[in-house]
């Protein structure tokens, strides 16, 4: 299964595309998605875990759904602005709002129970460890 | 009628020296207007409430937010699509509002700027008398 393996996770126009396609077709946005509603993630990994973070500025958790199936891993939720109140006008409206959702592939399986979510200062953390049938085990040489 | 407006500065080639590493972001802004305040909502995210500045010299409202340091995430990177970074922007306001009244809160990564507007100035009449 090579082809499905590190060589489309690395290319990350595929993945762009892909993306782009997969959430398209979730929330029903003709051609593709609004900037903004597939927010960018860094992935980082090391042997014992990987850790996927993304900035969700206003976001409470409760309004964030992740989820893991198989090596993938799907960010989903709603950003709520708050409207001015009655009577109130826009100047400017650049912020975002509205729902969103993101999907990345891990680098490898992770162990879905133990995976764990915090949202602080804006910027959601996913903590994904790596599953135990997967770790690299240490071999302990005895003397004969 | 008390026109309240808000407007980028251009250029911010005179600001602060920066604090911190990595870039500096212009933050999208939402502006609104009330009868009575006005609101200047910015997304920031990764910078906590200490890590805010807020500053009104003269007409130039200026907000910046320097990220927090980020408890190192360890491992190599494997994607890497965004640069977390500090923030700057600033307006230009009216002198229309009640500057010992600004109130500024930050929360999830959003600061909200509330200004009160100044009680409205009276139209100012001059009476000409007849000579």
């Amino acid at each position: 299964m090579s082809w499905r393996g590190f060589d489309e996770f690395w290319d990350p126009w595929r993945e762009f595309a892909r993306v782009e396609r997969d959430m398209g077709r979730l929330f029903g946005v003709p051609g593709g998605v609004r900037s903004g509603s597939a927010p960018a993630v860094n992935v980082r990994a090391d042997h014992d875990k990987v850790t996927v973070t993304a900035e969700l500025p206003g976001v409470s958790l409760e309004d964030v759904d992740v989820s893991v199936v198989g090596r993938r891993l799907t960010i989903r939720g709603e950003r709520r602005t708050s409207e001015p109140a009655a009577g109130g006008r826009y100047h400017r409206r650049e912020r975002e709002s509205g729902r969103f959702g993101r999907a990345v592939n891990l680098p490898y399986p992770v162990e879905v129970g133990a995976v764990t979510a915090g949202l602080k200062d804006g910027v959601l953390t996913v903590t994904l460890p790596r599953a135990q049938a997967d770790r690299p085990r240490k071999i302990t040489v005895q003397a004969a | 009628m008390t026109q309240t407006t808000t407007r980028d500065v251009t250029e911010a080639a005179s600001g602060p020296e920066r604090t911190h590493s990595g870039p500096t972001y212009v933050p999208p802004t939402d502006i609104y207007e009330t009868e009575t305040e006005i609101f200047v909502v910015a997304d920031m995210p990764g910078v906590k409430p200490e890590g805010v500045t807020v500053e009104l010299e003269g007409r130039t409202l200026t907000i910046s937010g320097t990220p927090a340091e980020h408890g190192a995430v360890g491992g190599d990177a494997v994607r890497l699509e965004y640069r977390p970074g500090g923030y700057t922007r600033a307006f230009t306001v009216s002198d229309a509002i009640d500057r010992e009244k600004i109130r500024a809160s930050m929360r999830d990564g959003v600061l909200t700027l509330v200004l009160p507007k100044a009680a409205p100035a009276k139209t100012q009449r001059v009476h000409v008398q007849a000579g």
